[in-house]
């Protein structure tokens, strides 16, 4: 019946005794993520990215623990500070430790200037107490990975923003809402696509051709405009989860088009294989020969997409919220952060604003080029 | 072919007609309207409870109380028939008039954007492929992806700080002062060329990233074949070869990629233009958006979508004609 999956589970054992004894036998019986893992692993930026994509993920995951600050905490003194220097040596002794700022006006443009006040140390440490959050809502605690050793004490490694609130906790946070909201959205897209694209390639003829030209058009609509048409009309009162859920589906039902494309040329040819062919002769309905027997025979492919199409929706949805379109103030993310950014004169008296900017940029080139890899590696054979 | 063209072009009309519908009910979504919008904006600058009486006549006055397939129903029969694409309120000017003043810009923008990338990521392109796995091949693979990975907005921002900060003034606009309501002359286009530099670069290096990727995967797919070892073998000089041959099969997708990236520089625009302040669609769009000016903002919906259909109509056309083996089923 279903070849691929008997085949991979069969194999599998037989490959794990082997693999270390003869490579020329390995090979042959290794299973396909084996293969698959063998080949990725060739592409070097692949795996770094696969490295930054899961580190991004476990420290979006305990953004608590890896952020010093929690969202909301300021200091009224550190309004657009600069990044503090961080020390790692006192008088010869591993001790890290940044020094404070004071600050004058600038008798003429009454602009804040702050000078490095190197006569106080404030030492910085691991695991140290700082605000206290809950963990998954189970336990309270405050054990920060690091953050000075006194609670409280002005700790500014990426400089301070418009409220005097640490950038660097700010990006950690923003990590969550921005790579939960890709993710949420590639997965509506990818249900959409999937089943459109499947049905398209899976019965041919007039309902191909009525899928087709829905993905034609949806693809020609200038998703922006009408993107910022409906989040226009979303009320002000509303909360940040209803905003975002609306940002998320308005992304996903204009972004599945391309996986749909993918998915329906892979049916087009996995139709005429064998194996579906006597699958349908058992008499296995479309559901079950679309989800049990087409689909495995080429995870590996949507898995690539779908790693192709995180980026773009980490990028629509920073720039939606930058022009004040996406997600609003209380919430933290990127897009939220950078609005702060959005003058020029904020940029140039202030660049390390930018500071998220440079996140985005960090894991969208992670993504694409663990996509990229996951491509190359998608079809071992 | 003719019968070709044909349907293709009814397909269009039927896009072109699906994307307005929906631009416009869209737009009609929003509880309030217009004069809502001002109404709530007089009041806020101090002016007394306005009677309910006087918008209700105002609605009427501007067809706002039709219902929206009324509503369209006459915008529709004004375009077609008149060309009229009704009267903006926030603008205080026909939207005939203000698409007419933007859309030049726009056009000129997107078009030199999409030679950008062509003449980017065509050499690009072949050089990854050519010289696969060498330094210069991940150079320029990592540049490409990092075009990719900026949003367009941030660029823009980065740029017009660097621009600021090192050219003494923000590049901002498209014409410096001077030549803003100046008359058309060689100085003036000169400067709009050295304007257009900055946004052109913006919105074009988020495409061609993938271009520069699929010519590079194609043209791998195509140096693999017989007759490339074929040629070789005759004697053929590498140079003549490659560009001759392999490059020729690969450049299809290469043409019919602009037609699905035509949307995405169209929106790159938009959003570059209100970064930049151009003089282009992007920013009066955006403002009619916030707005709820409907006749200007489905009005420019409308227009730009043709152009968009009309530009994936030349380069599927262009495809037949680059290629003979496709057929016209």
């Amino acid at each position: 019946m279903d070849t691929t999956l008997e085949q991979h589970e069969a194999v599998t054992p037989a490959a794990k005794n082997t693999a270390h004894t003869d490579t020329e036998v390995a090979v042959e019986f290794a299973s396909q993520w084996r293969l698959m893992w063998w080949k990725f692993r060739k592409h070097r930026l692949a795996v770094v990215g696969l490295i930054v994509v899961v580190t991004y993920y476990v420290v979006a995951l305990f953004a608590n623990f890896f952020a010093p600050q929690a969202t909301k905490t300021y200091i009224a003194e550190y309004v657009y500070s600069p990044p503090q220097q961080l020390h790692f040596f006192q008088d010869g002794r591993f001790s890290p430790y940044v020094h404070p700022y004071t600050y004058e006006r600038d008798p003429l443009s009454y602009k804040k200037i702050y000078k490095v006040d190197t006569e106080t140390i404030i030492p910085v440490g691991l695991f140290v107490h700082g605000d206290s959050y809950e963990v998954f809502g189970l336990f309270e605690t405050d054990l920060h990975l690091f953050g000075p050793k006194e609670h409280g004490q002005p700790f500014y490694l990426l400089g301070g923003d418009a409220i005097g609130r640490d950038l660097l906790s700010r990006t950690i946070f923003s990590a969550r809402i921005s790579l939960v909201v890709a993710w949420v959205g590639v997965s509506i897209s990818m249900t959409i696509g999937i089943i459109l694209g499947g049905i398209s390639g899976l019965l041919g003829g007039m309902v191909d051709n009525i899928i087709q030209r829905l993905i034609e058009i949806t693809m020609s609509i200038p998703t922006l405009p009408i993107i910022i048409a409906i989040a226009a009309l979303v009320p002000i009162d509303w909360s940040t989860l209803r905003v975002y859920t609306i940002i998320v589906l308005l992304l996903a039902i204009t972004g599945w088009t391309g996986l749909a494309r993918v998915v329906r040329s892979k049916f087009l040819v996995l139709r005429e294989e064998d194996f579906v062919l006597a699958a349908r002769l058992d008499g296995a309905r479309s559901r079950r020969l679309i989800f049990k027997h087409m689909l495995p025979s080429f995870y590996s492919h949507i898995i690539a997409s779908v790693t192709l199409a995180l980026p773009g929706m980490i990028l629509a949805e920073t720039a939606l919220s930058y022009l004040g379109f996406g997600l609003r103030p209380p919430a933290v993310s990127w897009g939220v952060q950078l609005q702060q950014a959005q003058q020029i004169n904020v940029i140039s008296n202030y660049p390390w604003m930018l500071a998220p900017a440079i996140a985005v940029i960090i894991i969208v080139l992670a993504f694409n080029f663990l996509g990229d890899g996951l491509r190359d590696a998608a079809d071992p054979y | 072919m003719l019968k070709y063209l044909a349907r293709r072009l009814l397909f269009m009309i039927l896009t072109v007609w699906i994307i307005t519908v929906i631009a416009f009910v869209v737009i009609q979504i929003p509880p309030g309207d217009y004069v809502t919008n001002m109404v709530s904006e007089m009041m806020s600058q101090g002016s007394d409870r306005i009677d309910p009486a006087v918008t209700e006549q105002l609605r009427d006055q501007y067809g706002l109380n039709d219902p929206v397939y009324v509503q369209y129903y006459k915008w529709m029969k004004n375009i077609v028939t008149e060309g009229n694409f009704g009267y903006s309120l926030t603008f205080r000017r026909d939207a005939r008039v203000l698409i007419l003043e933007r859309l030049p810009m726009t056009f000129l923008l997107t078009s030199s954007s999409v030679l950008f990338v062509w003449f980017v990521s065509l050499p690009i392109g072949v050089f990854s492929a050519v010289k696969q796995y060498s330094i210069w091949d991940y150079i320029a693979t990592f540049i490409g992806f990092i075009g990719v990975a900026t949003p367009n907005f941030l660029f823009a921002l980065i740029l017009m700080y660097l621009s600021y900060r090192y050219g003494g003034r923000a590049l901002i606009g498209l014409f410096s002062a001077e030549y803003v309501n100046a008359s058309w002359s060689w100085a003036r286009v000169a400067d709009l060329l050295k304007h257009m530099i900055i946004p052109v670069i913006i919105i074009g290096t988020s495409y061609t990233a993938g271009l520069i990727r699929t010519m590079r995967a194609n043209l791998l797919d195509e140096l693999k074949r017989p007759y490339v070892d074929a040629a070789r073998a005759k004697g053929l000089p590498e140079r003549r070869l490659i560009w001759k041959y392999p490059v020729r099969y690969a450049l299809n997708p290469f043409v019919s990629t602009i037609g699905w990236a035509l949307p995405g520089l169209v929106a790159g625009e938009v959003i570059v233009s209100i970064v930049l302040n151009l003089p282009t669609s992007g920013p009066v769009l955006f403002e009619a958006l916030k707005e709820q000016d409907m006749y200007v903002a489905a009005g420019f919906i409308l227009v730009l979508s043709t152009l968009t259909v009309i530009g994936t109509f030349i380069s599927d056309v262009l495809l037949v004609i680059l290629d003979p083996r496709i057929r016209l089923e």
